[in-house]
């Protein structure tokens, strides 16, 4: 494949995840959100817009667009209109290394199903990009000229960074394991039900709190916290730019099910042994298994994007010094334990 | 520090309590439950709230067949704390009551639903009804005249009964 193509099938499969899985998924995240936690508090929820309520999204964004962009005169007008911009193009950026499936042979050329599949640091590039994440949430805040504000933004960058490292160790044990960052050969590893669940369920165990934390999720949103802080960071913001930060909010609860779907649950894999699927005319490659691939990648994620809403309407926010306790007193050292397990484990049987 | 004791809650904690994890799942186990529970959402437009007879709801006047019971004493007004109500009185020719009515108005946009006028009429004939859906397109529609003031005894017997049940006094017998 020379370069030019694959400058053009990378666009057009960046294009198409835009298409087919932010926006439906921002929707399905914004509708789940508000249905599940009508359920769980014995309510309805919305029901009205289009079928099942299913288009409430849909009216919400009309309505924000529609809505005066007001900056309020004490702001820095530039940090104020760049910080929903940075939260969102960073947050959107992580898709581009998510595997979706495996790969489709299209008249014998190879394509593989992920905006940038293959690549060797992608973990790391994971790790990276979502702390840069922390800096739309700083500008917002800082340049709002709002003390609460302010507040919200330091405590959410205090939070991400005191949690970044334990997010980043817990993910070195499966690194050991497989031998590799590239998601594509984690996701691989994983074929016949060789979870890295099964094999790490402390890395998963840490790995998810510290995701919750990562993306300023209950049980710890403290960043808006209601109470204290008005709205936290995106207290001064109104019309789209709000709405960006809402959608960076529902984006969160899509890509980091991804995320832990990919590196735990198996990614891709489907729960079914090679040999079934190519006995009923089913093989590597063709297209019929890369839905199948796909459906499973939906599958789990969308049992994972529940397991957060449910996980946001059972557990009550913590207090800022519980947070930093559990985060470096017993996050962290629980992540060195693993790590320092998993080294001695594969030692001696590799 | 010795007298100090700091976090007493968290030092009672067991250790299975102190790590959290087991007390996660019951409280999701918990919340998990409540998804198959009825639903406490009544979707209105389609499932209406139907009250019961102890409904405060709009104020109406009581109409019988030879027309209405209010003899315009002028009490309602006197006692409605918002100052909704207006009565002016008229003489009757025909009928064994001596005044009617001549105007009565309550101001929707005044009434604070109290049941103030109901439990001062002498004549049962201001009760409030089951109705709760109001709404004025403008002040001028929001001030009740007797033409929509005025509504059928048979429609009010839940309330009536209601009253003649639990007011502290005795009625007028009819």
């Amino acid at each position: 494949m020379d370069f030019l193509t694959l400058c053009l099938v990378s666009l057009l499969k960046g294009a198409l995840v835009l298409f087919l899985v932010m926006l439906p998924g921002a929707i399905i995240s914004v509708y789940s959100e508000r249905r599940v936690a009508a359920f769980i508090q014995q309510r309805l929820g919305p029901n009205r817009v289009g079928p099942f309520g299913l288009m409430q999204a849909f009216a919400d964004v009309a309505k924000l667009i529609f809505k005066e962009d007001v900056v309020p005169s004490e702001a820095n007008k530039f940090f104020h209109s760049l910080a929903p911009l940075i939260a969102c193009t960073t947050t959107l950026a992580l898709f581009a290394v998510i595997p979706f499936a495996d790969y489709v042979m299209i008249n014998g050329t190879r394509i593989d199903i992920a905006v940038a599949p293959n690549i060797n640091l992608a973990v790391l590039y994971i790790l990276a990009v979502s702390s840069v994440a922390v800096y739309g949430i700083t500008f917002a805040g800082w340049s709002s000229g709002n003390k609460y504000s302010l507040l919200g933004a330091l405590r959410s960058s205090a939070q991400m960074i005191s949690y970044e490292l334990t997010l980043g160790s817990s993910l070195i044990g499966i690194i050991m394991m497989t031998g590799s960052m590239n998601l594509g050969d984690i996701v691989h590893a994983q074929a016949n039900l060789k979870w890295n669940i099964f094999y790490q369920p402390l890395g998963f165990l840490i790995f998810l709190v510290a995701s919750f934390a990562e993306t300023n999720r209950a049980p710890f949103d403290l960043v808006e916290a209601e109470p204290e802080l008005v709205g936290g960071y995106h207290t001064e913001y109104a019309g789209m730019k709000f709405g960006l930060f809402m959608l960076v909010e529902f984006v969160h609860t899509i890509i980091a099910p991804c995320i832990i779907v990919t590196l735990f649950l198996g990614g891709w894999q489907i729960p079914v042994p090679t040999f079934i699927l190519n006995a009923i005319g089913i093989y590597d490659g063709s297209i019929p298994m890369v839905l199948l691939q796909l459906g499973s990648f939906l599958v789990k994620v969308l049992a994972m994007m529940f397991f957060f809403i449910w996980v946001r309407w059972s557990l009550p926010r913590f207090r800022y010094d519980q947070l930093m306790n559990l985060g470096w007193k017993v996050m962290l050292p629980l992540s060195l334990v693993n790590i320092i397990i998993t080294a001695i484990v594969v030692y001696f049987t590799k | 520090m010795a007298n100090i004791n700091i976090n007493t809650r968290a030092q009672k904690m067991t250790f299975w309590e102190k790590i959290y994890l087991p007390e996660i799942a019951k409280g999701l186990s918990l919340t998990f439950k409540q998804i198959f529970e009825p639903k406490i959402t009544r979707s209105y437009p389609e499932e209406r709230f139907e009250p019961t007879g102890s409904y405060r709801g709009r104020p109406v006047l009581v109409l019988e067949e030879e027309g209405e019971r209010c003899v315009a004493c002028g009490l309602c007004s006197r006692v409605c704390p918002a100052l909704a109500i207006e009565v002016q009185a008229g003489e009757t020719l025909t009928r064994d009551k001596e005044r009617y009515p001549a105007k009565f108005e309550i101001n929707m946009l005044r009434c604070i639903f109290c049941g103030f006028c109901e439990e001062v009429c002498p004549e049962e004939a201001i009760v409030m009804s089951k109705d709760y859906e109001m709404v004025y397109q403008n002040r001028e529609d929001a001030i009740l005249g007797k033409d929509k003031l005025l509504v059928p005894v048979a429609q009010l017997q839940d309330r009536l009964e209601y009253l003649r049940t639990h007011q502290y006094y005795e009625p007028k017998a009819a």
